[in-house]
């Protein structure tokens, strides 16, 4: 799922002081997942954002609304009517989340409250590791499950550099792991080291802005003939 | 001749073969480059042009190594997969061959998180067996990337990789060159060796797999100038492993005499290697030591370099193939 964290209180103080009714928008999907932007997680940016207010001699109205998925066009409806009410909205969604609210109410300036980190794994409660960096083209298939794209320091898809650990850690960290040494140990370990050995080609990225995705047995409904 | 480079007659003709490192100036002051290219010339078969190595922001490796052909000095331009897609890779691979460059490194490059630009974006679109493969079709079909149709002129360039023969997945490292040499790669310069056994053993699987045969080996090897250099680059340089024996050796001379230790220590590797079968040459990594290139090289009877006949190189013309 997507992981996030939330944003330096004074960044959104910044962001938000010239106004005296703000909205705040948990989102009850992968932010409320990882525990930044769920009913817990605005309710506590509502408390701290308060107080910097008061700090600073200013007070603003502060309220707090979860929608269930606010990358969803029928749950983002949910704050129709209340919204009329506030000057401007901080979403605790993540990136996508936020735009989806800002289209939709187009005059209300909308706020992010979090920083989308990555599409990541719960290692345990509060601890997250990255582990995709969608790049649409999944090459899980012939490295033994280990992302090169996302694991490997340098996204490298034909081996390691030359950098490894003799621990083998990542050049970068002594703490990261290096995936390529990884991904041989674990395909020697299913016998399958033949997967490596021939040379795999520059990749498709599909760099070509914002991306759309139609799941097979929809086309017919959204591509014209 | 896939190139007509110095590098590529030298090792053609069976001499061993010899080539150094020259880091490029932070900044535009070029009587850096032309001092320190003296101390190289007549010295080395080729020199390598770092391309802004430990991701430091440098003077650029095209334009040095141009500087260098200028001045009659061969050249092998380094080049990352770091800073460029594969657009500006195939761009400065043309408009180094347009400058009359005749040999390129091809690697992965220092990771930017080590350097003076730390928040920079990493490009990494292809890495560098893609980049071998890459200059290979350029090369020898005229062809860019996802394009079949030839393109006009030339790219007359001896292709070159890096290989670390004692970083883990230990195992996978002769499979790894056999990739690289599959992908394309003309010769190989192998990380800084100081377990010349550990080496020797690495090369055995190397030769019994023939691929000293397919492409040409060349040894890195990094002369030791103090105990304080010798402990930093055991500790912090990636990939990097030093015998303790040699920490020791090096601790226990005297600071003023650490230099001199450390030269004979290089002396004695180099008869070692080149005892070992498989090996075609030696690639120093004298950093920041370029002034002492003139003196390792003597005393490691490197010297005199071989002239090679028919070499159109020194003729200074960047047209000249």
């Amino acid at each position: 799922m997507i992981k996030a964290k939330r944003k330096p209180l004074e960044e959104l103080f910044d962001l938000t002081k010239g106004f005296q009714r703000i909205l705040c928008v948990g989102c009850g999907g992968c932010t409320s997942v990882c525990l930044a932007g769920g009913q817990r997680e605005t309710q506590m940016l509502k408390t701290d954002l308060s107080q910097l207010f008061r700090e600073n001699g200013k007070s603003a109205h502060i309220s707090v609304f979860v929608i269930e998925r606010q990358c969803s066009p029928e749950y983002i409806s949910d704050i129709e009517d209340m919204i009329k009410d506030y000057g401007c909205v901080i979403s605790a969604a993540c990136g996508a989340g936020v735009q989806l609210l800002a289209e939709r109410y187009r005059s209300k300036p909308v706020f992010p409250a979090l920083n989308t980190m990555f599409v990541g794994l719960d290692r345990s409660t509060g601890l997250y590791q990255e582990r995709c960096r969608t790049c649409g083209d999944c090459q899980l298939g012939y490295t033994g499950g280990i992302c090169p794209v996302t694991c490997c320091s340098k996204s490298l898809f034909n081996g390691p550099c030359g950098g490894t650990n003799i621990n083998g850690s990542c050049e970068v960290s002594r703490e990261t792991p290096c995936a390529w040494n990884e991904i041989y140990e674990r395909l020697k370990m299913q016998n399958r080291v033949e997967n490596i050995l021939s040379i795999h080609p520059p990749m498709d990225w599909t760099d070509k802005g914002p991306g759309t995705l139609i799941q097979s047995g929809y086309e017919s409904r959204y591509i014209k003939k | 001749m896939k190139s007509g480079s110095n590098l590529e007659r030298v090792l053609k003709a069976g001499h061993f073969a010899v080539t150094t490192e020259f880091g490029p100036p932070k900044g535009t002051d070029l009587s850096i480059v032309k001092n320190k290219a003296e101390f190289i010339r007549g010295n080395v078969d080729a020199v390598n042009v770092t391309d802004c190595q430990t991701a430091v922001v440098r003077l650029s490796s095209i334009a040095t190594s141009a500087i260098l052909v200028q001045m009659g000095i061969e050249p092998v331009m380094q080049m990352t997969c770091r800073d460029r897609n594969r657009i500006a890779i195939q761009s400065d691979i043309f408009g180094a061959s347009a400058l009359g460059i005749k040999n390129m490194l091809a690697i992965s490059g220092d990771h930017h998180s080590f350097g003076n630009q730390k928040n920079a974006r990493k490009v990494y679109d292809i890495d560098s067996m893609q980049m071998i493969s890459l200059v290979k079709r350029m090369r020898d079909e005229q062809k860019m990337l996802s394009e079949d149709k030839p393109f006009q002129g030339e790219v007359p360039m001896f292709i070159g990789a890096a290989a670390n023969p004692f970083a883990p997945p230990v195992e996978f490292r002769a499979m790894h060159l056999r990739k690289k040499i599959e992908a394309g790669a003309d010769f190989i310069q192998t990380q800084s060796i100081y377990d010349v056994d550990k080496f020797r053993q690495w090369m055995k699987i190397v030769c019994d797999m023939g691929l000293d045969r397919q492409c040409a080996i060349l040894a890195g090897l990094t002369p030791l100038k103090s105990a304080g250099m010798a402990r930093y680059m055991a500790d912090n340089v990636p990939g990097m492993q030093i015998p303790e024996s040699l920490l020791t050796r090096m601790a226990g001379v005297p600071k003023e005499r650490a230099a001199e230790e450390g030269i004979r220590i290089f002396c004695e590797q180099v008869e070692q290697i080149r005892e070992i079968p498989g090996i075609a040459g030696l690639h120093i990594m004298a950093i920041e030591w370029e002034h002492r290139i003139p003196e390792i090289t003597e005393r490691a009877g490197l010297l005199p370099r071989p002239v090679m006949q028919g070499n159109d190189f020194f003729s200074g013309d960047p047209q000249c193939r």
